[in-house]
């Protein structure tokens, strides 16, 4: 179960970064997530058109291990944009992927970019 | 850097440590705790929670590296066995010595076993330790029965541990009635009532003689000559305070036990103290954690020369926990320590017991006992603690203001003097709460953050909740239930905005009234706000639902959902029972009649939904809505078409009226019953609408639940004709969608409603506010506007589209993994 999150982490971006091309823009819903697989990661994309922004991470709910986020609802906290868990609402900072419910737990978060209608995600090029 | 050293890391071990290291943040003291349980000081409090799943590590009271990031040097495992005053050194087992400048003796107590002839059997326990729990946990899977000895607050609190292992079991009480030290006669009785209720044997004025059985225990001896037969027993007599250090020392212990300590807690050596049950003081153990933290804190006072107050015992105020019925004394409970005269007020039928001890010349509140409901038990035990003025007609205490006099019985939080200790685990008092609500803790989690009140027992929780809402209100801040730091208004007021605006969809509303971009609380409680009003696909806005109502289905552990054909009434026909067998077997799901007579399909992927759905519409299926906050079922018994004793067609009725709501979304899910006689077997009395068939037509009853909080429905009205009755319900239905806080359901609602059942039956029978019309109309326009959700994803190739998992390759979640039981499948991989 710990390798399971050791992975994400491995995957964060360090050095050189590596831009996947997960899928066209339509693929996500407005103000909502879906769910890309690359290698062994499935990662949560984010289309936060309310704000204009696109956000990604692991879609595993470290909480009770479940692969779930990218259904899970997303919003702000004080400006902070978030998503939460559908299973028992752990709710996670896009930005960082701290946890805002004071938890210990935490997510990795990747950079995304958008260019010719598509979705890239960056990972560390290593992984 | 002066030595410190602590015997015992329990709960009071503990809170001398939190309390120290709080007070010397220079670190001018350097403390060693000695334990002899294997882990670090947990809350045995709340022990029983061991047996509801909690585990070792969630009842710490802090974790290990706490101890280690303050510098404390923790010695789990390694028990002190002598103390050398001449010498300042103790000696653990292992053979280390160790020097001390001060020395804290926090050693506890232990479960006292009384010497009867057998004590020693096997399937004898105490309930004192994870330990003694994980033997109780393991021995009682082999067994049948279990007795405990001692009817108190703990034996009680251990007779409800071993009834949830499943155990037949019984209380044994040498006293002629329960709780003998807190409760009277009546009281006792009541709640002995209650108990049997429960299934607990109780067994009063029993002494016992020996324990039977050959190695192995296998009944109890009474002195009067019966016996019991029991295949376990725990032994829950008292404590005996943990002093054997004492007599090697030199140090002083009390004939019934204890370290004699004065008022400051210092034993005869002044630099040795001892606090919590092992100290003895003014010939008093207190076997409570809140004198206990009180001795911790003024022992830290004076290592660390601040003022230490003297330790002039302690209030024994308490509530029982746990066993299902409600259980406080508080003061002087039993009237015994002035002359007093009691208000009494014993309701057998609903099995509540209130008695209030009031003062010779009727000035002041002494004390009490509240059995059956206590929910006023932090404010009496205030009035008590501070000499508050009585109210003009004291009965008012335990009755409730009645008649028209209305409102306050005197018994508000904005009552209460600054001084008040609202919370005794951590001594904090009103005026420290409202100081920090002033400087910004306006939550009650931040709130309870810096003051710490509320995280030992919780038991003062309400009361702080109060407190909170009162100051906040006193300071100008207008108190509203708003939803959530995006919109500052209640659910009744989105409600009427959308409706007189027009409003359709999430965004807009957001745009018009809101602020920042939304959140999981405010997103699905608008959003079945746009449903109990527009009645539009909730599909077309999937990202504002919760899980459930974006994937319409209901997920489960593992990630996958089940499916709740819609069966009306519970009628069914072969064939279609037939179909949801083909449909489960083709897809291999687990299926499992639910308790509201349908059939629940579990472990589908989310890919597979629409196409199980397309397979259940064929057949002439639709959404049975179990994922949403809206009505689930429509139960009903077989009714006078084939029951004899049946007076009216129940099954016809309840499938009228559930088609009638099917898919109506409201602040809470929605269950209703139809019973077709007063045998009452649809249940329909537990629901939040229950109709029972009469001789002259139908009884109506309202806001009713089951649950972890079950509540009986009231009647509403009787002998209803049919169209009456539907008329009546939509009115109800309607009236609490529009009106109801989210997610509470129709019995907490009529709970929280001024006037209550009186109230609702003026607005629904009599139509006092003169909206009965316009309920109906608006009701009539969900029935007319109703359309299976399933059924347009099914035939939409868009919406469709969005059940998959991935959307960049097309495969299932590789993670989702079952495992078999009972010939069929359950998930595997659900973390803790
Ligand atoms: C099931 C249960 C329910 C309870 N419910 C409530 C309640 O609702 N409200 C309430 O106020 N109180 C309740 N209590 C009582 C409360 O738990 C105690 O008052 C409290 O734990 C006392 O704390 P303490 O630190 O004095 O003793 P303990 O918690 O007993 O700690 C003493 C520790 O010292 C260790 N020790 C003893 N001698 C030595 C030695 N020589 N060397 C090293 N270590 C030693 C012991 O092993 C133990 O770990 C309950 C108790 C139980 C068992």
């Amino acid at each position: 179960m710990l390798a399971e999150i050791e992975k994400y982490k491995k995957a964060e971006l360090s050095s050189d970064i590596f831009w996947f091309k997960a899928a066209a823009t339509n693929a996500f819903p407005e103000n909502g997530g879906a769910c890309v697989k690359y290698k062994d990661l499935q990662i949560a994309v984010f289309n936060f058109t309310r704000r204009g922004e696109w956000y990604a991470c692991q879609n595993l709910c470290p909480h009770k291990m479940q692969m779930i986020l990218s259904r899970g609802m997303i919003g702000s906290c004080e400006n902070e944009p978030k998503v939460a868990c559908p299973f028992h609402k752990k709710t996670f900072s896009l930005k960082d992927g701290k946890n805002l419910n004071g938890d210990e737990c935490t997510i990795t978060t990747y950079p995304v970019k958008v260019e010719d209608g598509f979705v890239f995600v960056g990972f560390d090029s290593h992984y | 850097m002066q030595k410190v050293i602590v015997i015992g890391n329990g709960m009071v071990g503990y809170k001398f440590c939190e309390k120290l290291m709080a007070a010397d943040p220079d670190r001018r003291f350097k403390v060693t705790v000695f334990g002899e349980e294997p882990w670090p000081a947990y809350d045995r409090v709340h022990l029983s929670a061991y047996f509801s799943g909690s585990k070792a590590a969630d009842l710490l009271m802090a974790p290990l590296s706490w101890y280690t990031d303050n510098g404390i040097d923790l010695r789990t495992k390694e028990l002190i066995v002598q103390i050398d005053r001449a010498k300042k050194c103790v000696h653990s087992h292992l053979g280390n010595i160790m020097e001390y400048d001060y020395l804290v003796l926090a050693t506890g107590s232990s479960a006292f076993v009384p010497q009867i002839a057998g004590v020693e059997k096997k399937g004898v326990f105490v309930y004192r330790t994870l330990e003694d729990l994980d033997a109780m946990k393991s021995f009682g899977k082999q067994v049948r029965s279990a007795a405990v000895l001692g009817g108190g607050l703990l034996g009680l609190e251990a007779a409800k541990a071993v009834m949830d292992m499943g155990l037949q079991t019984h209380v044994v009480e040498f006293a002629s009635r329960l709780m003998p030290r807190q409760l009277d006669e009546s009281g006792a009785g009541i709640l002995q009532a209650k108990l049997e209720e429960l299934g607990i044997t109780i067994h009063l004025n029993k002494q016992t003689s020996a324990i039977k059985g050959n190695g192995k225990l296998a009944g109890l001896e009474f002195v009067d000559g019966n016996s019991l037969d029991v295949d376990m027993l725990v032994i829950s007599a008292g404590i005996r305070s943990r002093d054997e250090l004492g007599a090697g020392a030199g140090l002083e212990t009390a004939p019934r036990g204890g370290f004699v300590v004065n008022e400051f807690l210092q034993t005869c050596d002044p630099s040795i103290f001892a606090i919590g049950e092992a100290a003895s003081c003014a010939g008093m153990v207190y076997g409570l954690v809140a004198p206990g933290y009180e001795m911790a804190a003024q022992v830290v006072n004076q290592l660390t020369q601040q003022k230490a107050k003297p330790f002039m015992g302690f209030d024994m105020s308490t509530k029982l926990k746990l066993i299902g019925v409600e259980v406080a004394s508080f003061g002087d409970a039993l009237g015994e320590l002035e002359p007093s005269r009691s208000i009494v007020y014993e309701n057998k039928d609903k099995g509540i017991y209130k008695r209030i001890n009031i003062s010779s010349d009727g000035k002041r509140l002494l004390g009490g006992v509240l059995v059956g409901d206590s929910s006023t038990y932090n404010m009496l035990l205030q009035m008590v603690q501070n000499d508050m003025p009585l109210p003009p007609e004291p009965e008012d205490l335990i009755l409730g203001a009645r008649g028209d006099k209305g409102g306050s019985n005197g018994m508000g939080v904005e009552n209460l003097p600054a001084t008040a200790q609202v919370c005794s685990c951590e001594n904090v008092t009103k005026a420290d709460l409202c100081g920090s609500i002033q400087a910004g803790a306006t939550e009650i989690g931040a709130l309870k953050t810096c003051t710490k009140a509320g995280t030992g027992c919780g038991g003062c929780l309400p009361l702080i909740n109060d407190l909170l809402m009162v100051e906040l209100k006193s300071m100008g801040k207008v108190v509203k239930n708003v939803i959530c730091e995006h919109f500052d208004y209640s659910r009744q007021e989105l409600l009427d905005l959308v409706k007189i605006k027009g409003i359709r969809s999430y965004d807009s509303l957001l745009d018009e009234f809101g602020h920042g971009d939304g959140c999981e609380t405010c997103k699905p409680l608008v959003a079945s706000i746009l449903a109990s009003t527009w009645n539009e696909l909730i599909t077309k806005q999937d990202t504002i639902q919760d899980t459930n109502d974006r994937f319409l289905a209901n997920i489960q552990k593992g990630g996958t959902y089940s499916v709740v054909p819609r069966i009306p009434g519970g009628e069914i026909t072969p064939e279609k029972l037939i179909v949801i067998g083909q449909v489960a077997q083709k897809y291999g799901l687990y299926t499992k009649i639910t308790g509201g007579q349908r059939i629940d399909l579990f472990g589908a992927r989310v890919d597979h939904l629409p196409d199980i759905w397309e397979e259940l519409i064929n057949a002439g299926f639709e959404s049975g809505h179990a994922y949403g906050k809206s009505l689930r079922t429509v139960k009903s018994c077989v009714g006078s078409t084939w029951c004899r004793y049946g007076v009216q067609d129940s099954v016809s009725f309840a499938i009228q009226v559930e088609e009638r709501y099917r898919g109506l979304r409201s602040p809470h899910k929605l269950k209703g019953g139809v019973s077709g006689c007063t045998r009452e077997c649809a249940e329909a009395q537990s629901k939040d609408f229950g109709i029972i068939a009469t001789e002259k037509g139908w009884n109506l009853y309202v806001c009713g639940n089951g649950g972890s909080k079950p509540q009986q429905t009231i009647l509403l009205a009787n002998d209803l004709d049919t169209d009456t009755c539907l008329s009546y319900i939509d009115r109800f239905l309607m009236f609490y969608i529009k009106t109801a806080e989210p997610l509470n359901r129709t019995a907490t609602w009529l709970n929280k409603m001024e006037g209550g059942i009186d109230y609702l039956r003026d607005v629904i029978v009599n139509d006092c506010l003169g909206i009965g019309a316009e309920l109906e109309r608006e009701m009539a326009f969900m029935i007319d506007t109703y359309a299976c959700e399933w059924k347009e994803v099914v035939n939409n190739p868009e919406l469709r589209a969005k059940f998959k998992h991935f959307v960049n390759v097309e495969e299932p979640d590789p993670q989702v993994a079952f495992g078999p039981m009972r010939g069929q499948k359950i998930p595997v991989g659900w973390a803790g």
